[in-house]
C-alpha cells in the first residue's frame, strides 16, 4: 500500500474518532452521574434512534470484513452467516425485546433476579455475560488488528499492536465519560456511515455487472476456481461429517445467540416503552436485512472482482476481501478513485469496530458494577459508586480485551463472533426464556441454567480444534483437542437448557407463584417498568 | 369470568379486607374498562388526580372498614404481590396473554422449523440445494433469499398484531394494576 492510503484513510479516521470524541463531551456536559443515565442514557431515545443504534451495535467489523470475505473465499457457505444474522432477529423480536424491556432495569441479570434469590442468580448471569462480552470484544480487536495490518501492507506488527491498544484506549474514554448516551450516538453515526459505504460499494459491484445479479454470481463462481460448486453449500463445511456438524452447530448458535448478547439486551433499555423497544427492533431488522443482503453482494462480488487467491494471499481467513474490493471498484491501487474508496472503506470499518467496542464495553462494565459487585459489596456502600465502579471497570474490560485481540490475531473474525453467539446462546438464553415463560422455574434452576451452558461451552471450546492440535490453531504445538467441533453450541446449547430444567426438578424450593405472577403480567403489560 | 375466589389466600396473612375489595375489579376489567370500579380503601386517598373519572363509583364501597390501616410493611408488599395474582387470574389479562401466545407460539415453530430445515438440507443435501433454478441461481440461492424474505413478513406481521391486538387492552391493563398497586403499597413504592 501507498503512502496515500495511509494518509488519507487515517485523516478520515481521525475525523470520526474527533467527531465522537466531541459526541462523547457534548452529551456529558450536564451529567447527574445516575445509574440510570450512566447504563441506559435516561430512557428516552425514540424508536427509529434505538433502531439505528441496535443495527450498529449489531453490524460488527465481523460482519462487514468477516462475512464477506467467508463469502469470496468459500461461496455460499459464507451466507449461512448473513441468513443467521438476520433470522436471529425473530426470536429477539417475538420473546425478548417487549418482555425484557418491561421486566428489567439495566441488564439481563434484572430480570431473573426478580423471581429469584438475588445475589447467586446476579452473580451467575453476571459472570456469563461478561463472557460473553470479552469473547465478542476479541473479535473486534482482532478485526482492527487485520485492518491495520492490510494498511501498512503486513510489516507493522508493533503498529499493529498500537492500534489495538489505541482502539482499547478510546473504547474505554468513550464509555467511562459517556456513558450510554454517547455509545448511542456514536452508534447512530456509525450505523449510517457503515449503510453509506456499503450501499455505495453495492452498486459500484451492480454497475460493473450491468445490474446482471445473475452474471455476477457467474464471474464469482468461474474467478473461484471452483465453478458451480462455489454457488452451493459444502465448500467450506461439506467434507466430513465433523465439518457438517460444524455448520448446523455454527447455525444453531448464530439464531439463538443474539437474543442473548448482553450488548444487545441492554439496549432495549434505553427506550421509555415496550411498544418502543418493539418498534426499534423492527427498525434494526429492516436496517440489518439490508446490510446482510448488501454483504452477499460484496462477497461475490470480491469473489468475481479480487479473486479469491488475491483475498487470501493479503489475509488468509479472507478478513481484507471487501477493502480490496474498494480499491479495485475505484480503479485500481494507483488511481485516486482507488485510494479514496479505500481509504473511506477502511475508515469505516475503524468507526465500526470502535462503536461496536463500546457498546460490548458499557454493557459488560454495566453486568460488572450492577451485577457481580453490587452482589458482591459489602452492604453500606452507596449506588452513587456503583457508576464509578463501572468506570473502573470499563478500564478492566479494555486491557483483557487488549491483550486476547493480541494474542487471537490470526483468527477469522466472523467465526469468533460464531464462538460468542454459542456462548451467549448456551449460557444466556436459557435462563432468560426460563424465567420469562415458566412458571416452576427456580433459583436453583437459574442458577444451574446458566453455569450448565457456560462452563460446557468454554471446556468444549478449550478442547477444540480452535485453541489447539491443528496448524490454525491458537497454540499449534501442543494438542489437547479432545473435541472434534470449532463451535460448540449443538452440545452447549441444549446442555444449558437440560440444565436448568435439571436444577429446577431437583431443587426443594417451591416457585413462589406470586413472583411468577408479576413477572408475566409486568412482562406483557409493562406495569411497574422503570 | 375470572374469578379470585378461589385462591388460596389464608396462607398470606394480609389484610383480608384489601383482597376481598377487589372482587369486583375482574368483570369489569373484561367488560368495560372505563367504567372499573376501585373499592380499595386505600385508593382515594392515595391516587389522587389519577383516577378521577374512572374511580367515581368508589364512593360506595369505600365505607368497608378498614382493619389493617395499620398494617405493616410486609403485609401491604404482601397485598401488592396479591395484585399480580390477581390482575394474572382476570379475564383481560388471559386475553391479552392467550393473543400474544396464539401468534408467537406458532410463528416461532415455523420460522425456526424452516431456519433449521434450510440448514440441516444445506448440510446433509447439498446436491438438491445445487439444482440450477433460473440461470446461475440455484434452490440454495432461493432459500436463502427466501429466509430474508419470510423474516421481514414475520416481523411486519408481528409488528401488526401486536398494535392492533395487544397494545390496547396491554395499556389499560398496565394502568389499572399500576393504581391498584399503588393503592396498596401507598407511599411504598
Amino acid at each position: 500500500m501507498t503512502g496515500d492510503h495511509q494518509a488519507l484513510a487515517l485523516l478520515l479516521f481521525s475525523v470520526f474518532v474527533a467527531v465522537t470524541l466531541a459526541i462523547t463531551t457534548w452529551v456529558s456536559r450536564n451529567r447527574h452521574g445516575s445509574a440510570e443515565e450512566f447504563y441506559a442514557g435516561g430512557r428516552l431515545f425514540s424508536p427509529m434512534e434505538n433502531g439505528f443504534a441496535i443495527a450498529g451495535d449489531y453490524m460488527s467489523a465481523a460482519s462487514f470484513l468477516g462475512i464477506s470475505g467467508l463469502i469470496a473465499l468459500f461461496g455460499y457457505d459464507g451466507m449461512l452467516y448473513s441468513v443467521g444474522f438476520l433470522v436471529a432477529w425473530l426470536v429477539v423480536l417475538f420473546l425478548v425485546a417487549e418482555l425484557v424491556r418491561n421486566c428489567g432495569r439495566f441488564t439481563l441479570a434484572d430480570v431473573v433476579a426478580a423471581r429469584m434469590n438475588e445475589r447467586p442468580v446476579r452473580i451467575a448471569a453476571g459472570t456469563s455475560s461478561v463472557t460473553v462480552s470479552v469473547l465478542y470484544l476479541v473479535a473486534q480487536m482482532v478485526g482492527a488488528g487485520s485492518l491495520v495490518a492490510l494498511l501498512l501492507g503486513g510489516t507493522g506488527e508493533a503498529a499493529q499492536t498500537w492500534t489495538v491498544i489505541g482502539v482499547g484506549a478510546l473504547m474505554v474514554i468513550y464509555v467511562s465519560l459517556g456513558g450510554m448516551r454517547a455509545t448511542t450516538w456514536i452508534q447512530i453515526v456509525k450505523a449510517v456511515m457503515l449503510l453509506g459505504g456499503t450501499i455505495a460499494l453495492t452498486v459500484l459491484v451492480l454497475v460493473r455487472f450491468h445490474g446482471d445479479f445473475d452474471q455476477l454470481l457467474l464471474s464469482a463462481a468461474e474467478r473461484s476456481g471452483h465453478g458451480e460448486k462455489f454457488l452451493a453449500p459444502g465448500l467450506k463445511y461439506g467434507g466430513d461429517w465433523t465439518a457438517r456438524f460444524d455448520f448446523i452447530s455454527l447455525g444453531l448458535a448464530l439464531v439463538l445467540g443474539t437474543a442473548g448478547l448482553p450488548h444487545i439486551l441492554s439496549r432495549f433499555y434505553t427506550v421509555p416503552t415496550a411498544r418502543a423497544a418493539r418498534r426499534s427492533v423492527v427498525w434494526s431488522i429492516g436496517l440489518i436485512g439490508g446490510f446482510y443482503l448488501m454483504t452477499i453482494v460484496l462477497g461475490f462480488g470480491a469473489a468475481a472482482i479480487v479473486g479469491p487467491e488475491a483475498v487470501r494471499g493479503s489475509n488468509a481467513a479472507g478478513n481484507t476481501a471487501v477493502p480490496l474490493l474498494a480499491l479495485d471498484l475505484g480503479g485500481g491501487a494507483d488511481s485516486t478513485g482507488g485510494t479514496v474508496l479505500f481509504a473511506i472503506v477502511a475508515a469505516v470499518a475503524f468507526a465500526t469496530i470502535l462503536a461496536v467496542v463500546a457498546g460490548i464495553t458499557l454493557a459488560s462494565s454495566a453486568s460488572v458494577a450492577h451485577d457481580l459487585y453490587a452482589s458482591l459489596r459489602r452492604r453500606d456502600a452507596k449506588p452513587r459508586s456503583e457508576v464509578a465502579v463501572a468506570r473502573v471497570a470499563a478500564v478492566g474490560i479494555g486491557v483483557v480485551a487488549i491483550a486476547l485481540g493480541l494474542l487471537a490475531r490470526d483468527l477469522n473474525v466472523a467465526f469468533l463472533v460464531g464462538l460468542a453467539f454459542a456462548v451467549a446462546a448456551s449460557a444466556n438464553l436459557p435462563v432468560l426464556l426460563y424465567s420469562l415463560f415458566w412458571r416452576g422455574f427456580t433459583t436453583r434452576g437459574a442458577v444451574w441454567a446458566v453455569y450448565g451452558g457456560l462452563i460446557p461451552a468454554m471446556v468444549l471450546v478449550l478442547l477444540s480444534p480452535v485453541v489447539s492440535g491443528s496448524p490454525e490453531s491458537l497454540f499449534p504445538g501442543v494438542d489437547f483437542q479432545y473435541f472434534p467441533l470449532q463451535n460448540p453450541g449443538l452440545v452447549s446449547i441444549p446442555l444449558g437448557f437440560v440444565a436448568g430444567w435439571l436444577g429446577t426438578v431437583t431443587s426443594a424450593e417451591v416457585a413462589d407463584e406470586a413472583k411468577h405472577a408479576e413477572t408475566e403480567v409486568r412482562s406483557l403489560t409493562g406495569a411497574g417498568a422503570a | 369470568m375470572q374469578s379470585s375466589n378461589g385462591r388460596p389466600r389464608g396462607g398470606r396473612g394480609g389484610p383480608e379486607s384489601a383482597a376481598e375489595n377487589h372482587d369486583g375489579f375482574d368483570p369489569a376489567l373484561l367488560e368495560a374498562p372505563a367504567a372499573v370500579r376501585y373499592d380499595d380503601p386505600w385508593y382515594d386517598a392515595l391516587a389522587s388526580g389519577w383516577g378521577e373519572s374512572t374511580g367515581a363509583g368508589a364512593g360506595a364501597g369505600a365505607a368497608v372498614p378498614l382493619p389493617a390501616v395499620e398494617a405493616g410493611r410486609t403485609e401491604r408488599v404482601d397485598a401488592a404481590a396479591d395484585v399480580y395474582l390477581q390482575v394474572q387470574r382476570s379475564a383481560a389479562f388471559q386475553e391479552v396473554r392467550s393473543r400474544y401466545r396464539r401468534f408467537v407460539v406458532p410463528a416461532f415453530i415455523g420460522f425456526f422449523g424452516w431456519y433449521v430445515g434450510y440448514v440441516v438440507t444445506a448440510t446433509t443435501a447439498p446436491g438438491l440445494m445445487a439444482r440450477p433454478v433460473a440461470g446461475a441461481v440455484n434452490v440454495a440461492m432461493v432459500a436463502g433469499l427466501g429466509q430474508f424474505l419470510t423474516t421481514f413478513l414475520l416481523t411486519w406481521a408481528y409488528a401488526r398484531h401486536a398494535r392492533l391486538r395487544r397494545d390496547r387492552a396491554a395499556l389499560e391493563l398496565r394502568w389499572d394494576t399500576q393504581e391498584l398497586t399503588r393503592g396498596i403499597r401507598g407511599g411504598v413504592s
